[in-house]
């Protein structure tokens, strides 16, 4: 059935991904400068325009579609992954994203979620994590912290929050990520590796809302504690962070967990610290990573958790589709119906 | 080969029995197994199984029960038939929960080897009902210890007294090969292909079906041998179909047909899940299945796979259908095509998932928020399916709408003889997608042809990149728009189209005369009842019509005046009485009588003829 163009891929600009509609989020919102990534870094990905497909659910992220220059749909509230799961098993050349919040992705559609991690299909979901209910205007999100006073949490939240990706992780997501909203360069680099994956993609973005959760990462961005709290994460490199960069992570063999050490004082070698590999088939040191930012005395890891190849359901799907049609070959409508017990009526 | 019989043979023109047994007694098979011989023997029939929601209740309960009719015959067959002319019980509870239903006078095969203390008392007999006197009066009376005899013909077989057990349906079966005289050879090979795997139970189910033809033929307790002429079927190639295999057979033959992709998202659900089941065997056919984590992602993944091109539908039982209630709002307002498919089944809530109902009409016609009309179809009977299926996704895709489709339980298992339409029968139809801006070099994703249909533009067409959702749309662009008139023109222009589907029902067809003193008015899985109740009422010489109704919405347009031409009109309903309502509400001054059973079962002919009589004086 695919029309799906096969010409030659023009050269784009960013411009090219632009709908021309203005987005309406609030001044200052961190969903600006996500889609000024998402949009400088889809001309690199050497897809047609017209073959990539933006399906978002509802909330203030799920706007996203009518600002792309692509073919979108604004769907239901949580429900964006089951349109996108039905678009890419039928149209597998085609390359679907996701945008979502954490309201979106997390409560209502956390059943959609963990099931399109699961089956690993070649779907690319972005979550917007602001940590709030932003279109209703201020109401606790599973993402939340806990303790966290909103409208509907007067007293503060009793509830704990999910950790996104390790969620994400838990579910059978073969490529996971965390990046900043004001991050540009790291969203850049984030959003290309998750492009060129094959298989299910979660990016969770930190993202600021001015209006109802402000300043809910200044703990991570500001200038002052930036390079204690952020921990960046390097395929190949040791994970190190820190003013100077002394500080690691290092695997305790004794305790089966991750520790901070400072490099050069109690004997810790830079050798001693752990290096990053988000190829690693088993995901429990990614989980591990995952996490760190729950945990009090350590950094909120930033990067790549795990980048695993792994067949996805939509190949799977097309190979059994492939092999069943070899199998029969091609028959009419009368032979298949006679496909049963038949008798004849004179 | 059986040697001829000397009993005598009587000639009936049609019978109904039905095979009853605890859930793990095979009774499903030996019902089955009948009807194929039924079916080679060129009679026309119509089945129905009975079984419980539990797979497997506790053996020998009242719970446990398992049933399955046929009424098979030497004329037309719409039913499974109202009471069983024969009943084969297995056991006591079996007999206790059947009996009532038995025909006075007609026949009772029971196998009295069931029949211990303890099953009695797990049937809640306080003593034996095959020692009762009024028993042998009221019903011919067949008393067999299939138990013993099974276990006899196995003898030196070397398998285990479980497995011989498990082996006795086929005598029954053999039982009653003899009495229907059909051929017993095609059975035999029937058995060794079915356990090809396991050659000594195919040796020992066919020795034990021998002996239970055997028996028959050399038992004294036989009078006579019956044999129900062939029907005349138009000729052609038959298969029998249940009413869920139907709809699978038709969505593959709308891929095979178009050349498109027929996408089904669905989740299971009694009793719809066999057409998941069924169709995910035809993914060499263009059918691309997908079992969704649950009933909101079956439909969700659909219209995903719609906005893409596919030919897209989910299939679903009431719970379901109201989980899907937003999705199908969804595909109303962005205006893709979809078939939903409701089996029916007893409501609300859990309710009754194995028996039937028809009570899911208004939901159908009205169960969603906001302005939401959608055509709307009812399959009259299991062959009818297949029909219902093409024709839906025929006008979900011309229209640019989601469809509903009801069927029922008593449809989707039910099963009759199917024929199959020869090459080129069957008509594909056109699938169009917009290739071209059509708006001054632009793509206007709601820019109407004079029918208010939309163009379907899909990913991959480069230059006609849009976006579609669920907030109201411009009525051009389909960019989102809060303008209140433009809203208001976007319901009524919606509600116009779905009207305008109207051009594509055809008018009623009245069954009998034009006028009269009543006319039956049916829709759905109540056809079969309801025209078999006609027929016998007009051989009575009654002024009585019949009309049925597969399009619930748009109405027929000669409906009204159908309607408007009798003195009296009866609507039969498994449900409250939801299809007379909405000819009240479409036809101010039309005010049906009722006939309403909501008792997981189809409308007993008999009943309804004795309401048809009571209504009359």
């Amino acid at each position: 059935m695919s029309p799906t163009t096969t010409a030659p891929i023009p050269t784009y600009t960013k411009k090219d991904f632009e709908s021309g509609v203005d987005p309406r989020w609030c001044p200052g919102c961190g969903d600006f400068s996500i889609i000024n990534q998402v949009q400088k870094a889809l001309p690199a990905v050497g897809v047609a325009r017209e073959n990539i497909v933006f399906v978002s659910g509802i909330g203030c992220s799920s706007r996203f579609p009518y600002y792309m220059n692509n073919y979108g749909m604004h769907t239901l509230h949580g429900r964006a992954p089951s349109f996108a799961s039905g678009l890419k098993i039928s149209r597998p050349e085609l390359q679907v994203w996701v945008v979502t919040g954490d309201g979106d992705a997390l409560a209502i559609g956390g059943n959609h979620f963990i099931h399109t991690m699961r089956r690993n299909l070649d779907i690319k979901m972005l979550m917007f994590n602001n940590r709030i209910y932003g279109l209703t205007k201020g109401q606790v999100s599973p993402t939340s912290e806990l303790g966290k006073k909103t409208k509907t949490t007067p007293h503060g939240s009793p509830d704990y929050p999910f950790n996104a990706p390790a969620l994400a992780l838990g579910s059978g997501a073969t490529f996971v990520a965390r990046s900043i909203d004001i991050e540009g360069a790291h969203m850049g680099v984030v959003l290309k590796a998750a492009a060129e994956h094959k298989g299910s993609v979660f990016v969770e973005i930190f993202q600021n809302c001015p209006v109802f959760n402000d300043g809910a990462y200044l703990f991570l961005t500001e200038k002052a504690v930036k390079a204690d709290a952020q921990l960046r994460m390097e395929a190949g490199k040791p994970l190190l962070f820190g003013k100077d960069n002394r500080k690691g992570i290092r695997f305790n063999t004794q305790t089966a967990e991750l520790e901070v050490v400072t490099v050069g004082s109690n004997g810790v070698a830079e050798k001693d610290v752990l290096v990053h590999d988000p190829h690693r088939a088993d995901p429990t040191i990614a989980f591990m990573l995952a996490n760190l930012s729950d945990r009090a005395g350590f950094p909120t890891p930033i990067g790549i958790f795990r980048d695993v190849r792994k067949p996805t359901a939509d190949e799977m799907t097309w190979e059994m589709i492939k092999a069943a049609k070899a199998k029969r070959g091609e028959t009419s409508v009368r032979k298949f119906l006679s496909d049963a017990e038949t008798w004849q009526v004179k | 080969m059986s040697t001829p019989s000397k009993s005598p043979v009587e000639k009936v023109d049609s019978v109904t029995i039905r095979f009853v047994g605890d859930s793990g007694d095979g009774m499903q098979l030996t019902g089955s197994e009948f009807t194929k011989a039924s079916a080679l023997a060129g009679n026309d029939l119509a089945t129905f199984p009975d079984f419980p929601a539990e797979i497997r209740a506790p053996a020998g309960t009242l719970a446990g029960v398992s049933g399955y009719q046929v009424n098979f015959g030497c004329r037309d067959i719409y039913t499974p038939g109202d009471q069983p002319d024969v009943l084969v019980a297995m056991n006591p509870a079996a007999l206790k929960t059947n009996l009532a239903d038995l025909r006075p006078g007609g026949m009772l095969i029971v196998n009295n080897g069931a029949f211990t203390e303890q099953n009695l008392e797990k049937a809640q007999y306080k003593s034996n009902p095959l020692d009762d006197a009024t028993l042998k009066k009221n019903y011919k009376v067949l008393s067999v210890d299939m138990n013993k005899l099974t276990e006899a013909a196995l003898a030196g077989s070397g398998l285990s007294s479980k497995e011989i057990a498990r082996c006795k349906n086929y005598f029954a079966l053999g039982i009653m090969y003899w009495l229907y005289s059909r051929p017993i050879d095609h059975q035999i090979d029937n058995i060794r292909a079915k356990f090809a795997k396991k050659p000594e139970l195919a040796e020992a189910n066919a020795k034990v079906f021998k002996a239970g033809h055997a028996f028959g033929e050399t038992s004294e307790i036989f009078h006579q041998q019956y044999i129900v002429p062939a029907a005349k079927l138009q000729a052609g190639t038959y298969r029998n179909v249940t009413g869920n295999q139907a709809v699978a057979l038709g969505f593959a033959t709308v891929a095979k047909l178009t050349g498109r992709q027929v996408f089904l998202g669905s989740y299971p659900i009694t009793p719809a899940t066999e057409i998941l089941q069924e169709m995910a065997y035809f993914k060499d056919q263009g059918v691309v299945t997908y079992q969704a984590e649950d009933e909101i992602a079956g439909i969700g993944s659909a219209i995903g796979a719609s906005f893409g091109g596919s030919l897209a539908c989910t299939t679903t039982s009431g719970p379901g259908l109201a989980l899907k209630s937003e999705m199908i709002g969804l595909a109303l307002i962005t205006e893709l095509p979809l078939v939903i498919v409701n089996v029916q089944r007893g409501g609300p809530s859990t309710g009754m998932p194995t028996k039937t109902e028809q009570a899911d009409l208004f939901i159908a016609l009205f169960g969603r928020h906001g302005e939401a009309p959608l055509p709307v179809l009812a399959a009259r009977s299991p062959s009818d399916c297949y029909y219902s299926a093409i024709e839906a996704m025929k006008i979900a895709v011309k229209w640019m709408t989601p469809v509903i489709l009801l069927t029922d339980g008593y449809l989707g298992f039910g099963s009759e003889p199917f024929r199959i339409p020869e090459e080129g029968e069957v008509k594909g139809f056109d699938v169009k997608y917009q290739t071209t801006p059509n708006y001054s070099g632009q793509y206007m994703p709601y820019l109407r042809d004079d029918k208010l249909i939309r163009p379907w533009a899909i990913p991959g067409t480069a230059g006609l990149e849009h976006r579609v959702g669920g907030l109201e749309k411009d009525s051009l662009s389909g960019m989102v728009s809060y303008d209140g008139m433009n809203h208001e023109k976007m319901v009524k222009t919606r509600a116009q189209k779905v009207a305008n589907v109207v051009e594509d029902v055809p008018d009623v067809e009245v069954d009998g005369a034009a006028t009269g003193d009543l006319l039956l008015v049916s829709w759905g899985g109540t056809y079969g009842s309801v025209k078999s109740a006609a027929n016998q009422l007009k051989t009575q010489g009654k002024k009585v019509s019949h009309v049925h109704l597969r399009w619930l919405n748009p109405l027929p347009r000669n409906l009204g005046a159908v309607l408007k031409s009798f003195k009296k009109i009866l609507v039969p309903e498994v449900n409250n009485g939801q299809l007379a309502f909405y000819l009240r509400g479409s036809f101010p001054g039309v005010d049906p009588l009722q006939f309403n059973r909501i008792n997981g079962k189809a409308i007993k002919v008999s009943e309804l003829i004795g309401k048809v009589n009571e209504i009359l004086g």
